[in-house]
């Protein structure tokens, strides 16, 4: 069965619906090392991901009693920025006086603080534009048009409810999983 | 190299004869950027630039390898590295401010490089490869420059990376993964510092190569010149060396006399003072610019305020990656036939239009994102945009250009044939190598 390619480059016809011996032999080397070579490129990939200390995700406790309303702390969660806020309640009522559906990512305080704890905003304080920390937590920070965090990097301005107003940003400030562990410590990084 | 009329290399004595019969190195080099390469014989100061890019290119690649005997590549330790170069290391300042003003002339000398291919259609056939491969190193070049940049781990380092790897995080559904395997984490960190600093050390190479396929690609139709008029005949040219060798080293002398002002005189005159700031994660910058040489495409990426469709962030990274990647489409979205600005009075002025347009990006690129510069940017961001995609493509068509010169020898002699004459005879024509 097996066709033959002459010396003088000629070749008999090939019987199996014109594949020959060699033919089926050059596809199964060539896939056996494309697939070699796929495989091998995998570890040479994923080694740039994030290694399994950096993904030993700590949870962190803050401790939240020492904030007074109007303030804000920066803490690290996940080698990030971490905003807590006590908001006053002006800020809660003028967060809540905002039409959620003209947001651009509509949320209610509500939605972003947990039940009977309107007062406490965590969020992470990485502008959702490009990474960037917004400013606003800090004493005397600029905490642009709407009254929450303002980002220097590009302008993006964020409301009391950390809710993207203004500038490039696409969305709110992320809200990470939080949970009261009692009245005055909150554990971040863990669904209760 | 492809011209008849290339003087054949001639070993001059026994050794390098013997060479030559076993590996025609000496051969290649002579055909290449010695006497064996004809290049037309009205060039201007602009041809310098090419030759001025790959003298910064080995600037970069010298001072960047003795420099990194002495840094340390981590986040404890990279940041006071530098100042150990700065102080300790000896003559580590000029190693040092020579490597990070270097990088500015490579980009200058690179822009004017690629401006003059605008102006002179240096891109038209048959040198669309040419020029593919030329935008192929401004992409390497800007990616080995933006990792350079974050290895002094200083505020700008550390936040310039964050916000370069945030534009990864602009794609919508792998985005986020794509900027975690980028930075090996979260947030910059010690791994995205080990590997920005592999792969800096390993992308110059790769531009090398590629300037290495660059000037072949170029040497196979030979320079293209001021009038955009093809060579023709031997009179039109001269050989790469001694008439174009003394020519860019004349130009080599400037660059270098400009490059030595800035790095002994105003050595931080380009960069900014926060990168003299350890990088902390905790603390934004309060007005995060990159380099002044990517401030035009900074401008385009901060252009874009308003949802269309696709979020403002998505259309904003598009439009960066597109102001580049849309010059890998300009020999088909300009098909006029002729070449040089010179002969195009129209094509001309819209020329200077680009380069204010460009001028005017890299300031608002450099303010922070606020009015009036927001509106500039989204005004200059359009005509970029509309100069390649909408001005070009009409102007190909209807735009009467000048009559062109019969040929490169004659548009330099302007038909003086009287005067042409004893040139022919062998005047101004070298002597064929011995």
């Amino acid at each position: 069965m097996a066709t033959v390619e002459h010396s003088d480059g000629t070749l008999t016809s090939a019987p199996d619906g014109g594949v020959r011996r060699r033919d089926f032999i050059n596809i199964a080397a060539v896939s056996v090392a494309g697939v070699g070579g796929a495989v091998t490129l995998f570890p040479l990939i994923n080694q740039m991901n994030p290694s399994a200390d950096v993904l030993a995700l700590a949870t962190i406790e803050v401790d939240i009693s020492s904030i007074q309303p109007g303030q804000a702390i920066k803490t690290i969660f996940r080698k990030q920025p971490l905003f807590v806020r006590h908001l006053t309640p002006a800020e809660i009522s003028a967060a809540n006086a905002v039409p959620v559906d003209s947001l651009r990512d509509p949320q209610s305080l509500a939605d972003r603080t947990k039940p009977g704890k309107a007062q406490w905003l965590i969020t992470m304080g990485v502008c959702t534009h490009l990474g960037c920390v917004p400013l606003g937590a800090g004493e005397g920070e600029n905490r642009g048009p709407f009254g929450g965090y303002f980002c220097p990097c590009h302008g993006s301005a964020y409301d009391t409810a950390a809710r993207i107003r203004r500038g490039p940003a696409p969305k709110n400030l992320e809200v990470p999983d939080y949970s009261f562990k009692s009245d005055t410590v909150i554990e971040v990084g863990k669904v209760a | 190299m492809s011209f008849p009329w290339a003087q054949q290399y001639e070993p001059k004595n026994g050794l390098t004869r013997w060479i030559d019969q076993r590996l025609p190195l000496p051969r290649l080099v002579y055909g290449a950027v010695g006497g064996g390469y004809p290049v037309p014989r009205n060039l201007n100061y602009f041809w310098n630039f090419g030759v001025l890019a790959g003298f910064a290119l080995t600037v970069q690649i010298v001072t960047g390898i003795v420099l990194a005997m002495h840094y340390v590549a981590s986040g404890a330790g990279a940041f006071e590295s530098i100042e150990h170069i700065m102080r300790d290391v000896n003559q580590g300042w000029l190693l040092r401010y020579a490597h990070a003003n270097g990088a500015s002339f490579f980009f200058v000398v690179t822009y004017i490089h690629i401006f003059r291919g605008l102006y002179y259609g240096s891109y038209k056939a048959p040198r669309e490869l040419v020029w593919m491969l030329g935008l192929v190193i401004l992409l390497l070049m800007m990616a080995t420059a933006f990792m350079g940049y974050v290895l002094p781990w200083g505020q700008m380092s550390f936040w310039g990376a964050k916000v370069i790897t945030g534009l990864f995080g602009a794609i919508p559904l792998v985005g986020e993964p794509i900027q975690q395997w980028l930075l090996g984490g979260f947030a910059p960190d010690q791994a995205t510092l080990n590997r920005f600093f592999s792969l800096h050390y390993l992308l110059p190479f790769v531009i090398a190569g590629v300037v290495i396929l660059h000037i072949w690609a170029l040497h196979i139709p030979g320079s293209s010149n001021p009038t955009g008029v093809e060579i023709k005949t031997a009179r039109d040219t001269l050989p790469f060396h001694p008439y174009y060798t003394a020519k860019d080293g004349f130009g080599l002398g400037v660059f270098l006399l400009l490059f030595a002002l800035v790095t002994f005189f105003i050595p931080n005159y380009l960069g900014h003072a926060d990168n003299y700031i350890q990088a902390n994660p905790l603390s934004t910058p309060a007005h995060i610019v990159p380099e002044w040489y990517f401030w035009p495409f900074y401008a385009i990426l901060r252009a874009f305020t308003a949802d269309f469709i696709l979020p403002a962030k998505l259309w904003g990274v598009l439009a960066m990656f597109s102001a580049i990647l849309l010059l890998f489409f300009l020999p088909w979205l300009d098909p006029s036939p002729v070449r040089s600005g010179s002969y195009r009075p129209t094509f001309k002025w819209f020329f200077w239009i680009l380069i204010a347009d460009v001028v005017v990006l890299g300031f608002v690129g450099g303010r922070p994102a606020e009015e009036p510069y927001v509106m500039i940017s989204q005004l200059a961001t359009m005509y970029y945009f509309a100069h390649f995609l909408i001005v070009l493509p009409i102007l190909s068509k209807v735009e009467r250009t000048l009559p062109l010169p019969a040929s490169i020898s004659e548009s330099v002699l302007h038909g003086e044939a009287a005067e042409a004459a004893p040139l022919h005879a062998g005047g101004a024509q070298p002597a064929a190598a011995e």
